[in-house]
């Protein structure tokens, strides 16, 4: 990746961070410290280096995107992040995923939509492409069984991944989630296409 | 993972992992093991005479199918599975005794979104399934479906075949 991609996609990370700092302050009804994410390309394969075993027990908001730029977008949270979240929302403690039920399942899928909703509008704004998201999934498993079987939505993408790390950190818990954009085919290249061309008309 | 192994299989056998779209095979005493499997969908070949084993990790039912096909035959059902058959003779197994265990082809996500149909795991299962009748290969134990992901453990010892899922004990199949 050139030194201009990097730049770009981070300011798309701190765009969309920064929106999302806005709008979950307004969902939990409370102050929201965000540090800069870390955005950039990384390879299909290396992907679970980054973050998290193969094996490791996630919850996972999946959705499809449409439009100028589409692809398969993945916003998965550690288990422990979880349970942190779910606790201060609902003041309810639970000790692991399985307990989670149908109310933790619609909360932990919101600040997934707000989390991803940010970053895409970011990216749209930055790049000019459309982009549009169909209904969220959810899902908690295995690291491993979740990415491949998003991946398996189209059987058709880039080899590249395009991953923003994100730390949100309210009254002192950490929560940790990772936004992940497996591209359709093709559309990788309009992505940073379109990028570059904004940013040599600033 | 090694919890899977370990409840049933003496400690110190060496283990062979298998990764996605990949494929291995083994002789006693090794175990193959595989993690991960949420519409995959895992098989495994045995020769319980010999005791020779291999499992592969495909991902999706078709080669012809996806015309990115990136060269790797494991990642599909129709071209991994009559790979792993030709590496399991290649060690040695004996094609009449051979016997099949499969497990995957989950549906992992819920919710509603039409545009996103996930029927890949059901796909991966029936055309796995289809290939080893032609292949006249046996199928005698399946864990397929549902919508919880899976690691498929393989003793070469045995030909015992143990899968975990999340929230569940582990089981034989």
């Amino acid at each position: 990746m050139n030194d201009d991609v990097v730049d770009i996609l981070q300011e798309v990370g701190n765009i969309g961070i920064g929106n999302a700092a806005t709008a979950l302050a307004e969902f939990l009804n409370a102050k929201v410290n965000v540090t800069v994410p870390r955005a950039s390309l990384v390879p299909v394969e290396e992907v679970f280096d980054h973050i998290g075993g193969v094996e490791e027990i996630v919850a996972a908001v999946l959705l499809r995107v449409e439009g100028d730029l589409s692809g398969t977008v993945l916003f998965v949270f550690s288990e422990g992040s979880v349970l942190k979240l779910i606790s201060q929302l609902l003041g309810q403690p639970i000790g692991s995923l399985e307990e989670i039920g149908g109310m933790g399942e619609s909360v932990l899928m919101e600040v997934g939509n707000i989390l991803t909703g940010s970053f895409l509008n970011a990216i749209s704004m930055m790049s000019n492409l459309t982009i549009i998201p169909a209904v969220p999934l959810f899902t908690f498993d295995m690291l491993g069984s979740i990415i491949s079987s998003s991946l398996l939505g189209t059987g058709m993408m880039e080899d590249q991944v395009l991953l923003i790390e994100t730390k949100l950190a309210q009254e002192g818990d950490e929560v940790t989630g990772n936004l992940l954009f497996f591209f359709d085919v093709g559309t990788l290249n309009s992505l940073l296409n379109s990028l570059q061309v904004q940013l040599e008309s600033l | 993972m090694q919890e899977v192994a370990k409840a049933v299989i003496p400690s110190g056998t060496p283990e062979v992992q298998v990764g996605i779209a990949d494929w291995k095979v083994g002789k006693e005493p090794v175990i193959l093991i595989t993690l991960g499997l949420g519409s995959c969908v895992g098989i495994t070949l045995y020769d319980p005479v010999h005791k020779i084993g291999g499992l592969v990790h495909v991902m999706l039912p078709r080669m012809a199918d996806f015309s990115k096909g990136s060269g790797k035959p494991a990642k599909f059902a129709d071209t991994g599975i009559p790979l792993l058959l030709e590496e399991v003779l290649r060690l040695g197994a004996n094609r009449r005794l051979l016997e099949a265990k499969m497990a995957g082809g989950a549906q992992m996500f819920t919710g509603a979104d039409n545009k996103f149909r996930f029927d890949i795991g059901e796909r991966n299962v029936e055309v796995a399934r289809e290939v080893l009748r032609n292949l006249g290969i046996k199928v005698v134990a399946e864990d397929v479906g549902g919508n919880r992901g899976r690691t498929m453990v393989l003793d070469t010892a045995t030909g015992r075949v143990m899968i975990k899922t999340l929230g569940s004990q582990i089981k034989e199949i």
